[in-house]
């Protein structure tokens, strides 16, 4: 046991924020900067006949007007797509519109002027000569004869379709089940809103020929090699990309976007430093939405409840041009995580990705992986109700048995760890089930909706071993770098290829490099986020940092310890062999004779003088790792929640909500509860108030706050958590992520609770958002009319 | 147009277009960045600071409007190297991930607290319902709003 890590330590990071000191892009001020701000186009699908600039060209205080065609004439690329399954269509993607536009807020023209007002009065004077054209919005509707098409190249609308599974064996099981449950579903898109809105800025060294690119991003270096290699035309090392203190990303700062070119385009352009900062109301309709799934799902089952086969056919909408990992969503995040908690002996699952004239759709918080829990778990309630078993124990039932892991799933993916029998009966008591049954039962007499809901759920984490990323069609290998570096005086630098937007990685990652090296904490610091200072790395999506990125420093800090204990042996003339690296008091010393020592601080310095290291060893004390995981982590959790809905409103209230996650060993607790309890409001956010809603004509409805519903402090309770740990046997810090869990469990959990409300009135299924209004009138049908 | 008022116990004085927003006058022409802004409907509350003791929304007021007021923001919140007692209450209590919310919300809340000094976790919810977060799941905010009105002498 270490010093620190399991321990609940306050945030090094904090001071910062509290006092107002962040380090976001926007606040970023240069000397001569320009502001840049981006004409967008109001029609969701539109020919381009012509864009006029002379008037906007002519505005004082405006510098320049540029149109994407310029862009591409001066070395601008199509932003590529970096997971492309055989068989995809990648249509281009220009960082502005060239012929057509494709969404309301696809960008069109760029003005750059000396001040941000003045560079929004010019968007005013662009005029834009557009022929509209109908639109296509809806996932499966894309693919219908005679839709309009997005892209020429694209018949039917239809990027990919992407099946796995026996499906043969699928049929024959559902043509000798006993009960099949049916279901059609939609997972509605959402839309993430970060708190901090995108932004990016960029400095053009003429002299050097170098790029200096500040962008709000979750992965730096996957930024810097797609402008360096695609869509920008400067070398990566003349390419230096700096993600600073961002505030939020969710998934949607993952992705390469159109601005991070744009600005350092025109940062060249015109050889000044350039800034642009997204409004929110930008940022709803240019950030990459979330889910957006058209689902038609089946359960075979025994009629004791025993599950016997899952097929599973989805619609994606991929939106108007495929994001950067968009089609890995629906597919190897979401399909392979079919099997949940659960022992199905044969699954089958597709997905179509189908282009519509909408804002790309990427990954979102779980990424998939919510979807997929939220059509299994409707399933199995659903199952529950027709089969009239408690849903806890038709869980129970199907659960897979604690001693058959690493748990082979139909659908490729092999299961590490886990006690799912021990986490139901954790729950069960965290969240008194029995007294919550009593009390619906009690409130049902008289006339009241309450509901109790639940999910158990899988994730699958920290992605991911490169082979098999690569081999499904991923553009990189998903390893992380970590480097120790130890100064002479013993203090330690480290830098990590992770990127932290919220995490916390300046305290933990501090936690595990001090107890690995037995180091007081204050003497570790983390650097991330800048291409110029960290080792090529990968950055912070999937729940990966800890899992990998954490891996990467104990590596990296095994190297350090070797070293230096070779150095005491030869400075105390024992054998290595005969060496004891005391981790808890930072000492090398002789087995039996813990006064022969030498501290970490003598070694570090030993390093530096370096007259009297062993035969042949160099000096330095710096080391470099790359960790590469042998599979997936796979996070799980049961979590329970009493809801009651007004009869007279139709509004919900989260009477109460547990949580019990496994994410195997935690580094901090503090740490975990915020991560797992942030997530499980977002996930209720999408069961109860988040839609992203597009009109026919392709016009999106829900552009603002004011009528985006974002999940607000009297939203909820107070939220219980617990955990069990079952350590991932994968990395050597043997956890397992816990960015996601709360997101992927939370919809499901309050999505079924909701139902379950509503089950007396003989309402099997209502779509997401479960809002008043919908709830309102769904209980005012049921009732004939009444209320 | 000249305005002229006092921020963070300083005075300054500056020529400003009459549209300049409260929020761009404070980081743009006085280089007071850590009023965050996070929409453009005053929905999210990032950008709250305080004019004559209220809090306010600095992205729907104008420059103008604050002339000859006394603006408090997150930069002059902690004095003579002391945190204010809620600046330390989130950071005891991991009341922010991001950050981004975090200076907004401290300043929202204060005046929450200063307005009802033994405010219950219900009327902290409500009273926060102006404030976005999209990290913590408000938890720990209300537990860090809760443990900072205690020390600022709540019973």
């Amino acid at each position: 046991m270490g010093n620190y890590v399991g321990k609940s330590m306050k945030r090094v990071e904090d001071p910062r924020f509290i006092q107002g000191r962040g380090r976001y892009v926007a606040n970023l001020q240069m000397p001569g900067m320009v502001h840049v701000a981006v004409k967008r186009s109001p029609h969701a699908h539109a020919r381009i006949n012509a864009i006029h600039t002379d008037e906007a060209k002519a505005l004082p205080g405006v510098v320049a007007v540029y149109i994407g065609q310029e862009l591409v004439d001066g070395g601008a690329g199509s932003l590529p797509c970096g997971f492309t399954p055989p068989g995809i269509k990648t249509p281009p993607h220009y960082p502005l519109a060239i012929d057509k536009v494709r969404h309301v807020g696809d960008g069109v023209a760029v003005v750059v002027a000396e001040s941000a007002y003045i560079a929004n009065d010019a968007l005013d004077l662009i005029e834009v000569d557009y022929d509209p054209l109908p639109a296509v919005v809806n996932a499966k509707g894309a693919m219908d004869e005679g839709a309009p098409l997005v892209h020429d190249d694209v018949p039917n609308n239809l990027s990919f379709h992407w099946p796995l599974g026996d499906e043969e064996a699928v049929n024959t099981a559902f043509a000798e089940a006993d009960h099949v449950v049916e279901l059609d579903l939609i997972n509605q898109r959402l839309i993430p809103n970060a708190m901090e809105p995108r932004a990016c800025a960029a400095q053009w060294d003429s002299f050097m020929e170098t790029m200096t690119v500040w962008t709000t991003s979750q992965n730096p270096h996957t930024i810097r090699l797609l402008l360096g290699a695609f869509t920008l035309g400067i070398p990566e090392h003349k390419l230096r990309v700096i993600s600073p203190d961002v505030g939020g990303g969710f998934g949607s700062k993952i992705f390469h976007y159109p601005e991070e070119v744009i600005v350092p385009w025109v940062a060249r352009a015109v050889n000044r430093p350039a800034k642009w900062v997204s409004t929110r109301s930008e940022a709803f309709m240019t950030d990459a939405h979330g889910r957006d799934h058209v689902t038609h799902c089946k359960l075979a089952l025994k009629s004791d409840g025993t599950f016997t086969g899952l097929h599973v056919t989805t619609y994606a909408n991929m939106g108007a041009y495929l994001s950067t990992f968009a089609p890995l969503i629906p597919t190897a995040l979401y399909i392979t995580l079919f099997s949940g908690l659960y022992k199905i002996p044969v699954i089958f699952g597709e997905s179509y990705g189908t282009m519509t004239n909408t804002v790309p759709v990427d990954a979102y918080r779980g990424a998939g992986r919510p979807e997929a829990s939220y059509m299994l778990e409707r399933l199995v309630d659903i199952a529950a109700l027709e089969l009239e078993m408690d849903p806890l124990e038709i869980r129970r039932k199907n659960l897979i048995p604690a001693d058959e892991f690493p748990y082979q799933t139909p659908v490729a993916l092999v299961y590490d760890s886990g006690n799912y029998q021990g986490l139901l009966d954790k729950i069960e008591s965290l969240s008194d089930y029995k007294g919550m049954r009593a009390e619906q039962a009690q409130a049902r007499q008289n006339g009241r909706l309450v509901g109790v809901g639940m999910s158990s759920c899988i994730e699958a984490s920290g992605p991911a071993p490169s082979a098999v990323a690569v081999g499904l069609g991923a553009a990189i290998g998903l390893y992380e770098s970590g480097v120790i570096r130890v100064h002479p005086t013993g203090k330690i630098t480290v830098l990590t290829g992770s990127h932290a937007h919220g995490q916390g990685h300046e305290t933990t990652f501090a936690q595990i490099v001090a107890d690995e090296l037995g180091v007081p904490v204050e003497d570790v610091e983390i650097i991330h986020g800048d291409t110029e200072r960290t080792p090529y790395g990968v950055g912070t999506y999937g729940s990966r940092s800890a899992a990998i990125g954490g891996s990467a420093l104990v590596k990296s800090a095994e190297k350090i310890r070797d070293k230096i204990t070779r150095i005491a042996a030869h400075q105390l003339e024992a054998a290595v062999e005969d060496m004891v690296y005391d981790r808890e008091n930072g000492k090398v010393h002789v087995k039996g004779s813990p006064d022969q020592a030498k501290s970490f601080g003598e070694l570090a310095f030993a390093v530096t003088t370096a007259d009297n290291l062993p035969e042949g060893m160099e000096a330095g004390l710096e080391e470099t790792s790359f960790y590469d995981p042998a599979n997936f982590t796979f996070p799980n959790s049961a979590h329970i929640a009493q809801i009651e809905i007004d009869r007279d409103t139709g509004e919900v209230k989260i009477q109460k909500y547990a949580a019990v996650d496994d994410v195997g060993n935690v580094i901090n607790p503090m740490i975990v509860d915020g991560q797992l309890v942030g997530g499980i409001a977002q996930g209720v956010g999408q069961a109860l108030w988040e839609n992203g809603v597009y009109d026919d004509n392709g016009q999106l409805l829900s552009g603002t706050m004011l009528d985006y519903a974002m999940p607000r402090a009297d939203g909820f309770p107070t939220i219980a958590t617990d955990r069990i740990e079952t350590p991932s046997p994968h990395n050597p810090l043997g956890v397992k992520g816990a960015g996601e869990m709360g997101t992927i469990a939370g919809t499901a959990t309050i999505a079924n609770a909701v139902m379950d409300a509503l089950a007396p009135l003989g309402i099997k299924h209502l779509d997401m958002p479960l809002t008043a209004e919908k709830l309102y009138n769904a209980i005012h049908a049921a009732n004939g009319g009444g209320n | 147009m000249k305005v002229s008022l006092t921020v963070n116990g300083s005075a300054v004085e500056r020529d400003v277009e009459p549209r300049t927003l409260l929020v761009h006058f404070l980081r743009d022409h006085l280089s007071l960045t850590g009023t965050n802004i996070g929409c453009d409907t005053s929905q999210c509350g990032a950008c709250t600071v305080h004019l004559n003791g209220m809090a306010v929304k600095s992205c729907t007021t104008l420059a103008v409007q604050a002339d000859g007021a006394e603006v408090t923001t997150i930069e002059g919140l902690a004095h003579n190297g002391q945190l204010h007692p809620m600046q330390q209450a989130f950071w005891d209590n991991h009341g922010l991930q991001c950050g981004y919310c975090t200076p907004g919300m401290i300043m929202a809340a204060v005046k929450l607290v200063e307005n009802n000094p033994n405010i219950t976790d219900d009327e902290i919810r409500h009273g926060l319902e102006g404030n976005i977060c999209r990290c913590t799941g408000y938890q720990n905010i209300v537990k860090s709003v809760k443990s900072a009105a205690a020390a600022m002498g709540g019973d």
